[in-house]
């Protein structure tokens, strides 16, 4: 999921050339004002993104899934700027997968890698723009003027002598001419952009009247839980209906690829139904696996060379001479997603056709793979966004278990069925963030600063064995393995970076921020040991390695700024600071951190400076950074997912904690003004945060804890002379 | 067996053990009322039982009938609350926040001005994957101004 690159105009006119009309989909897909969609007879469709109706209401049509980051608000901004319509007539629809939806310069529609505006804001920009001109063009042939004497303004069209049309009045006119092809954009100072406005999609979401693929319900709907294998990789051998078959509301169990599928005519009697089972397992080698024997394994890899992801200067042989070096080795858990909403998915199948309602960031390769799993054509199967309650990367999963799964129910009952996963399920279920083991050794130069860093990195591939692994691994090397880390802005004249690529059956999955999420911490932890090693100030030995990057040394200036960043603090409280260049965005984050005898830590204060170039909506912006911060801190606090017998022993939110209202702390954020283009701000907020509180609890207490999560036993065990 | 909805009488037949919550989104066609983990432990299920929070995930059927349920359809839209929601923007992906405004609601009627402690002694039961606490703590102050009915 790479950066942005500009919009390609022949897809641009090609998208212009779908027809009109036609796209109002099923009331129960996500949409903004119901009673403005109610009236939209679509009498001005100008390209794939944009429906004028004619009483003036507009409908900007968004092929990004709503999963917390506001798109439904952000992307309708940006067309609706360049429009110039009255943002009170603004109304958002999902998109459906076609073509014309996906991503710019990819072939599927996909939400994620932070790039929601940073891909979408030339394409709809200039879908604002064509519409704009021909409501202008059809206004000046009306008033039999030029089109340069006319101008749009809030909704109408005003020409000379104080004429005026409102759009609506002209979209039937308007979408008799010409597209342009090349509609230029208004530019100057916008009247939206960069403006706090409120999010469109709020309402619904306070009243209860959002419809989340868990809501979705047709009349003669059954529900399904499925048995799923109690350790990775295991096999059906025989089960037993009878006990389950035996309960009122309890439909048919039927074995699918996933495991046995429990149909019923709710969700109770299906969780009923399924405890009922007995179901005999072929558990396989599956249930060999344990957390501390798969530690001691990537430990003991990580004293071997792995393949060279960076080399810079010669590391091992500047370290073979130094007088002294530093060692160490980090540790991250897997982690689950663990969205609000547990999955689900809807599915009707019928002989030749496959309706598919589910909160899904990879519409197209889940549209694809439900084809497969049905025996259709993928233009045979409709697959309708709803709202997602948080994404954070489960829900785009190459392999499209949740929506593969339904899609085999939804065969074997013949009947429009719904299957939900209890939390236990999610949690247990796999696609987790990869677990990681770091060493590193270092040495430092005459004034203190690094001189040579050699770092091998051990875990999973996230791309290996899928559709993505062409494009992604180069060289045995997955990029996301070792960003953060191979790529480093950090000056180090001597620097090496390796990786060990494991296999396992725990499947693992893009997990916000992906491999940031664990090199931040990494690097920025050791860089802080380096710092305080040398003894020198970490946010001043940071800028001294920054030199040449000067949009990082902003945020971490800003944030330093903000926080106080050297002013006594409160007796018992340390600061730590870190910082991330990610997905097109800088951000530094100073924590304020206390600890108590028993290793219980608590974080105060989050101070987080963004820059993420040009901004569309500062709140939602800023609600994106809060989000990262707790999201990234319930897992440097709390998170981890391990294997004992190869049985995950979480399972819901009792042993997989979250941050609550009483754990979160205080978060102001900073946002640079800018004018650089777009960065991505979903994933961005998280990196830093576990590394910036590891950075204070060490200022305060002089514990250096170097495996991820921040229990009070971690904490303890780290105590000097410890270990 | 008769259920007292948002001021209405629904007549349901179904298993007595069955939680409130799946009667309702299952049964009344309530979707407000979210699923999040089925034990108690996230609050995305709240709704008020005579006034009272509670978890409809862990909640019998049998034990509710005939006592006062409200759920966030039937919060009104101009509720001290929902306004404040949406003032501060609380939302983000939004599938925590009808199970947060109940509880919100039902902190109002008891202590009509939270202190921050009386918020985090209320609220510290409904996750936010999100993490929109910041904002719904922002909007519990708000609201507090102007009372809560329920
Ligand atoms: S679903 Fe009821 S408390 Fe979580
Ligand atoms: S807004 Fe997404 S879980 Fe709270």
């Amino acid at each position: 999921m790479s950066a942005n690159q500009g919009m390609n105009r022949r897809q641009f006119i090609v998208s212009s050339a779908l027809a009109g009309g036609g796209l109002l989909l099923a009331c129960q897909l996500p949409f903004g004002r119901r009673d403005l969609l109610a009236a939209t007879g679509s009498a001005f469709a100008p390209n794939a993104f944009l429906r004028i109706a004619a009483d003036g209401r507009v409908t900007v049509i968004v092929n990004k899934s709503e999963m917390g980051q506001g798109v439904y608000t952000s992307l309708p901004m940006l067309v609706a700027e360049e429009l110039c319509c009255d943002w009170s007539m603004v109304a958002f629809q999902a998109s459906p997968v076609a073509p014309q939806y996906n991503r710019v310069s990819a072939p599927i529609m996909v939400t994620g890698g932070s790039s929601s505006v940073r891909t979408e804001w030339e394409r709809l920009s200039l879908a604002g723009a064509a519409a704009r001109e021909m409501l202008i063009a059809a206004a000046a042939r009306q008033w039999q003027v030029a089109p340069s004497q006319c101008r749009a303004e809030n909704g109408a069209i005003l020409g000379p002598g104080g004429k005026k049309l409102g759009f609506g009045a002209l979209a039937a006119k308007a979408a008799a001419l010409p597209v342009p092809k090349k509609p230029k954009l208004k530019g100057g100072a916008g009247t939206l952009l960069g403006k706090p406005l409120h999010r469109l999609d709020s309402p619904a979401k306070i009243n209860g009247a959002a419809i989340f693929g868990i809501d979705v319900s047709v009349p003669g709907m059954l529900t399904c839980v499925i048995a799923r294998p109690p350790v990775f990789g295991a096999k059906v051998k025989a089960f037993d209906p009878a006990g389950a078959l035996a309960l009122s509301g309890v439909r048919q169990v039927v074995a699918v690829d996933a495991g046995v599928a429990v149909v019923a005519d709710g969700y109770w009697p299906a969780l009923k139904g399924r405890a009922a089972l007995t179901i005999e397992w072929d558990e396989g080698d599956g249930a060999a696996l344990s957390t501390p024997s798969m530690r001691a394994e990537y430990a003991r890899l990580s004293e071997t060379p792995g393949l060279v992801a960076r080399r810079e200067g010669d590391a091992a042989a500047t370290l073979a001479s130094a007088s002294r070096r530093f060692d160490a080795q980090y540790e991250v858990p897997y982690l689950a997603h663990a969205t609000m909403e547990p999955l689900n998915c809807f599915v009707d199948l019928k002989a030749d056709s496959c309706l598919i309602r589910t909160g899904s960031q990879f519409q197209t390769v889940d549209r694809d793979a439900a084809a497969r799993a049905a025996g259709l054509k993928p233009e045979q199967v409709t697959l309708e966004t709803t709202f997602l309650g948080g994404g954070f990367g489960r829900r785009a999963n190459p392999d499209s278990d949740f929506v593969v799964q339904a899609v085999q129910v939804a065969a074997a009952v013949r009947r429009p069925v719904k299957v939900i996963w209890s939390r236990e399920d999610d949690m247990r279920g796999g696609y987790y963030r990869p677990m990681w083991h770091d060493r590193i050794s270092a040495c430092l130069d005459g004034r203190g600063m690094p001189l040579a860093w050699l770092h091998r990195i051990v875990g999973q591939s996230i791309v290996a064995g899928t559709a993505f692994e062409k494009g992604m691994v180069k060289d045995g090397i997955d990029r996301t393995s070792v960003e953060g880390a191979a790529d480093t802005p950090y000056r180090i004249p001597n620097l090496q970076v390796e990786l060990h690529t494991t296999k396992s059956r725990v499947p693992v999955l893009w997990w916000r921020s992906v491999g940031y999420s664990h090199t931040g911490f990494v690097m920025e932890s050791f860089l802080d040991e380096l710092a305080h090693a040398a003894g020198q100030d970490p946010y001043h030995y940071r800028r001294a390695l920054l030199k040449e990057h000067p949009r990082i040394l902003k945020v971490l200036d800003l944030a330093a700024g903000k926080s106080g960043w050297g002013a006594p603090l409160a007796k018992g409280r340390g600061r730590g600071i870190a910082v991330q260049e990610c997905f097109g965005s800088y951000v530094a984050q100073v924590a304020e951190v206390s600890v108590d005898v028993k290793g219980e830590v608590t974080v105060h204060r989050v101070v987080c400076a963004l820059d993420c170039g040009k901004v569309v909506n500062p709140d939602t912006v800023k609600a994106q950074m809060e989000s990262g911060i707790a999201f990234g801190l319930s897992a440097a606090l709390y998170g981890a997912i391990t294997l004992k017998k190869g049985r995950v022993e979480q399972g819901n939110f009792d042993s997989y904690p979250l941050v609550a209202m009483n754990a979160m702390p205080k978060v102001e954020v900073h946002i640079v003004a800018s004018v650089d283009p777009p960065g991505g701000v979903g994933e961005p907020g998280v990196p830093p945060i576990a590394p910036a509180v590891a950075n204070a609890l060490f200022a305060v207490s002089g514990i250096r804890v170097r495996s991820l999560p921040l229990t009070p036993e971690n904490v303890l065990a780290a105590r000097p002379g410890k270990a | 067996m008769i259920l007292v909805v948002n001021g209405k009488e629904h007549a349901v037949k179904v298993d007595p053990e069955t939680p409130l919550l799946w009667v309702l989104r299952e049964q009344l066609g309530l979707t407000g009322s979210k699923f999040g983990c089925g034990e108690g432990l996230c609050g995305a299920c709240t709704v008020l039982i005579d006034g009272a929070p509670q978890r409809s995930c862990v909640t019998p059927v049998k034990d509710v009938q005939g006592k006062r349920i409200v759920t966030i359809e039937g919060i009104a839209a101009d509720h001290p609350v929902k306004k404040a929601w949406l003032a501060e923007e609380a939302s983000q992906c939004g599938y925590c926040q009808p199970g947060q405004i109940v509880a919100a609601v039902a902190l109002l009627k008891e202590k009509p001005r939270p202190t921050d402690a009386d918020i985090d002694a209320a609220m510290s039961g409904n996750l936010c994957r999100c993490g929109t606490y910041g904002r719904i703590r922002r909007a519990i102050h708000t609201a507090a101004g102007t009372g809560g009915k329920p």
